[in-house]
């Protein structure tokens, strides 16, 4: 093969990209929703990164914050509850040049996802995955989810919550080949963004825990956390998520976390005390699916035709 | 040689054997599970196709992984079909089986695999074995095949190979198959040339002593058989292959320059996976095997998305975990070929066994109204075609396309015409040119339902795919109207499709008194049938259908060229003269369910789910009953003109 590849493209001149260029419909979310900071972040960054729309792609589930990829301007794929995973993993596969962000729920992601959720973290393909963690089922109004507090009253628990929560950091931490996980909350802009950056930096699948405030179904949840910051520490390491002093000093707890410690990390993700923020486990050195999947990508059209014929030949007779 | 008939079989001092000449002949090797009459069969079968003649293969396979030695569930082998010109199927009793022991072979016998004057080829050390028990079994067995009127000739193979290997267990099934070459006058070389090619990487001390045995068996039969068979063959003008219907699927994926392949291992689809592993990266594509059914196709769907050619190949249960994802792609326009080797069910049912039990599934197994294409292949040679069919189909229709095979096709092995691959068979490289930021990403043409699609990375066609109700810019749609358009359009592709196919041809005479109407595996013995009844005289012909949707157009107008029309089918049905069934609670075969939906014709089924191919003997037998049926009617109706006049 000769001449120009599949993919040309010619740049007439730079392209500069604003926030407009990221932002799709109208959100629907209810006034006071978390997910409203999530996407204007997500779009920040999008647009400090100067992300061309058309090669970014948003894969998502079902449920409030699987509303997503309709507020952005980029391509987007909002498919089946629970199963965005495996989607964005088939986008990865054969795409290297896209940049893909998951947006996923507790809900979506911890009960009728987890099969995904933890091959997904096994596959490690580079992804940014944003678990909006909200305790509580919003689009079907207010049933148990797998993180609902024990106690808590919800239409399926009127007795509340029979059973303590799963922990969704601790499963993600036990996950071998775990290459990036943090936790931020959506009530912490600077944070919030700090963790997105870094995550969408990260070479392999990011898992990101985002506490979200659903203030109509789950009003009080996050409030106590808001209320009390001796209950949030945040994990400060020159290889963790990166914050301006000023927003430092929002946090009174602070404790230093180097993200390569898997002992210290486990230690941390199951202390119940407390609520980490920050960067909790990375491992640069993760096996990674896609470098395998995506081999052959360049493959003309003359060596897959040859091969085909080589293979049809095995079986002459 | 000894042999249980002492007189008429003894062995003839004269080395002139005696050679009778078949149209066709039926062979099967019976093992225990590990004893290698899979590898003997299929060598046989692809020596004799190498040799001109016809062949279908069909292996045995027991529903355990490591079955209890000499029991009859544990029956494990390969039938042979070997024939002067194409074999179709299966076929009715053996000919000859070749077992080695008389359990397994019993299990044979169970299936009605036998008949009166079967020649058995036994082994003898049974009869000698220190175990007074096993002595007991054998004895009684020889005594009750001889009551069965089987001619059994006991064959010291255990004996034999001693003198060449010490584990005869490893190495029997080759000097079978030497014993066989020299029955049926194959020639040596090609087995030799098998063996190296089969034990290739094992080294040449495993090809050395493999040719050892199955020369030891060519001159032990050779010396010992008094009688010979001659197949007449034709080699063939253009270069063969022989394959299986999964290696023909697997084959055609990389013909069609399908990229990506997503699965989860289920019987009887798994090997299709086999055979992709050995090559697909050669030929630019990825097999990835995921976490379950579901997350198969979701990772399928996402890559087509991203604009690669993308599959998943599943069987039965592996299709009912499938089908929210099917729904999606329907939904949200997905091409995706859906490769479907159905096995007996429900349930889990018969894993290593054949049904065409999902047709319906395939049609309706999805919430709401999921118009797709749905495609069955008749024969082997079809299966690889179809899959290039299937690609094509999918993405000019943008649409997933299931593609029905069975475990009769995914296991069999025929010869066909070496496919010469083209360029335009694989899929076009993607087109990343910007995209006209005016046309909608569902820009539905009225007349056919079609549209283009934007893929990430074409600047201009962003877009939120949505499984949601949707409007043409893939907007989630509250507004009835919207969702009446959009699932019109969905269906408009399926009207617009049959525009383009050609009725289907009858096979044998355009009119008469049966149609017999098939799709799938069944073919071959269903067409067997019907030339049997006819050179008797039968007014019956066929039609296999290959298209299921949309169906194939112009079939109400065949229908009413027949008195009577019935599908025969593997799956269930009432049977129509069943007491406990009313004409109004019977329950129909799928494909008569569905012919009698479209064509308003009063079509009838004939259907058994016994987990093997319907020998065409049977469907003979159904035929004549329906043909008899329809004369007794005339003769009453003569009768009725008469008595009138």
């Amino acid at each position: 093969m000769y001449g120009l590849k599949d993919d040309w493209e010619l740049e007439p001149r730079a392209r500069r990209f604003v926030l407009e260029d990221y932002q799709g419909a109208t959100p629907r979310w209810c006034p006071g929703c978390g997910d409203h900071a999530i996407l204007n972040a997500l779009q920040r960054l999008a647009r400090d990164e100067q992300l061309p729309p058309e090669k970014t792609v948003v894969v998502s589930g079902i449920g409030c914050s699987s509303r997503l990829p309709h507020y952005m301007k980029t391509y987007g794929f909002h498919g089946l509850h629970g199963r965005p995973l495996p989607v964005a993993c088939g986008v990865r596969s054969r795409r290297p040049d896209l940049n893909i962000f998951v947006i996923t729920g507790d809900g979506d992601c911890c009960a009728i996802g987890t099969a995904h959720w933890i091959h997904a973290i096994r596959y490690n393909m580079k992804m940014t995955v944003m678990m909006f963690d909200n305790n509580i089922y919003g689009l079907t109004k207010m049933q148990s989810s797998p993180t609902t507090p024990k106690k808590h009253f919800s239409f399926t628990h009127p007795g509340g919550a029979p059973l303590s929560p799963i922990n969704p950091l601790a499963v993600t931490l036990g996950v071998r080949n775990l290459s990036f996980l943090a936790q931020t909350i959506d009530w912490n802009p600077p944070h919030l963004y700090a963790t997105l950056r870094a995550a969408h930096k990260h070479e392999g699948l990011a898992f990101v825990r985002i506490l979200q405030r659903c203030p109509h179904f789950m009003p009080e949840i996050w409030t106590r956390l808001q209320e009390d910051p001796q209950l949030v520490m945040l994990l400060e390491h020159p290889e963790g998520i990166q914050l301006e002093d000023a927003a430092k000093r929002l946090f009174k707890r602070r404790r230093e976390h180097d993200p390569h410690d898997l002992a210290a990390a486990h230690e941390i993700v199951n202390d119940e005390s407390v609520v980490p923020i920050g960067l909790i486990y990375k491992n640069e050195n993760a096996e990674r699916y896609d470098a395998f999947s995506s081999r052959g990508i360049e493959m003309t059209t003359e060596e897959k035709l040859a091969a085909a014929q080589q293979a049809i030949d095995r079986f002459l007779i | 040689m000894t042999s249980s008939h002492a007189a008429s079989s003894q062995p003839s001092s004269s080395p002139e054997p005696r050679v009778e000449r078949v149209s066709e002949h039926i062979v099967e090797i019976v093992s225990d599970s590990g004893e290698g009459a899979q590898t003997a069969g299929q060598m046989f079968g692809t020596v004799s196709a190498r040799m001109g003649n016809g062949v279908w293969t069909v292996e045995i396979i027991p529903a355990e992984i490591e079955p209890p030695f000499r029991s009859r569930a544990g029956a494990s082998g390969n039938r042979i079909r070997i024939s002067s010109g194409a074999a179709t199927n299966m076929g009715d009793e053996a000919d000859v089986v070749v077992a080695l022991n008389e359990q397994v072979l019993y299990s044979r016998i169970d299936v009605g695999a036998l008949r009166r004057g079967t020649i058995i080829f036994l082994e003898s050390k049974w009869g000698e074995i220190d175990d007074e028990k096993i002595r007991r079994e054998y004895r009684e067995a020889l005594e009750d095949f001889e009551k069965r009127g089987y001619r059994v000739f006991e064959v010291p193979m255990e004996r034999e190979c001693l003198k060449i290997v010490r584990d005869p267990r490893r190495g029997k099934n080759m000097w079978v198959l030497g014993m066989l070459c020299a029955l049926y006058g194959r020639n040596v070389e090609f087995v030799h040339e098998e063996i190296r090619k089969k034990f290739a990487r094992k080294g040449e001390q495993v090809i050395e002593s493999n040719r050892k045995l199955v020369d030891a068996g060519y001159a032990w039969a050779q010396q010992n058989i008094p009688f010979r068979f001659e197949v007449p063959a034709q080699p063939a003008e253009k270069p063969r292959v022989v394959m299986n219907g999964n290696q023909a699927v697997a084959l055609g994926i990389m013909a069609s320059g399908i990229e990506v392949v997503s699965m989860y291992p289920i019987t009887p689809a798994t090997s299709v996976s086999h055979y992709l592993a050995a090559s697909f990266d050669k030929a630019g594509g990825f097999l990835h095997q995921a976490e379950d059914e579901i997350s198969a196709i979701g990772f399928a769907i996402g890559a087509s998305y991203a604009g690669k050619v993308a599959a998943t190949v599943t069987s039965g249960p592996g299709l009912a975990l499938k089908t929210e994802f099917i729904g999606l792609a329907v939904m949200a326009e997905i091409p995706l070929v859906i490769v479907v080797v159905q096995r007996g069910g429900p349930s889990t049912g018969l894993p290593t066994r054949v049904e065409q039990g999902e047709l319906l599934a395939s049609l309706f197994g999805s919430p709401g109204d999921v118009p797709k294409v749905v495609i069955a292949p008749s024969s082997i040679e079809e299966c690889f075609h179809f899959i290039i069919t299937a690609r094509t189909l999918a993405e000019k229709f943008r649409t997933p396309v299931i593609v029905l095979t069975d475990a009769n096709l995914a296991t069999g092995q025929q010869p066909f015409t070496r496919p010469e691959v083209r360029p335009e068979w694989l899929a076009p490289p993607l087109d990343m040119a910007p995209w006209d930021r005016n046309v909608a990403p569902y820009d539905w043409d009225r007349e056919t339902g079609l549209s283009r699609r934007p893929i990430p990375g074409q600047r201009g066609g962003e877009y939120v795919l949505t499984g949601l109700a949707h409007d043409r810019w893939s907007h989630v749609a509250y507004e009835s109207a919207i969702n009446q358009e959009a699932m019109s359009m969905r269906s408009r592709k399926l009207a617009a499709l049959q525009r383009t196919l050609k009725p289907p041809k009858v096979y044998g005479d355009p009119e008469g008194d049966l149609l017999v109407v098939g799709w799938g595996s069944t073919r071959g013995a269903i067409e067997e049938a019907v030339d049997r009844v006819r050179a008797d005289g039968g007014r019956v012909s066929s039609l296999t259908l290959r298209f299921l949707s949309p169906l194939e157009p112009g079939l109400a107008e065949i229908f009413r060229r027949f008195k009577q029309v019935m599908t025969v089918e593997i799956n269930y049905s009432d049977d129509g003269d069943d007491p406990a069934v009313t004409r109004e609670s019977r329950r129909f075969s799928q494909l008569a369910w569905l012919l009698r939906a479209k064509t308003l014709v009063d079509v009838d089924c004939w259907s058994r789910v016994p987990g093997t191919p319907l020998p065409p003997g049977r469907i003979e037998k159904e035929i004549r009953r329906r043909l008899d049926g329809e004369k007794a009617v005339r003769h009453e109706e003569a009768k009725n003109v008469r008595t009138q006049g």
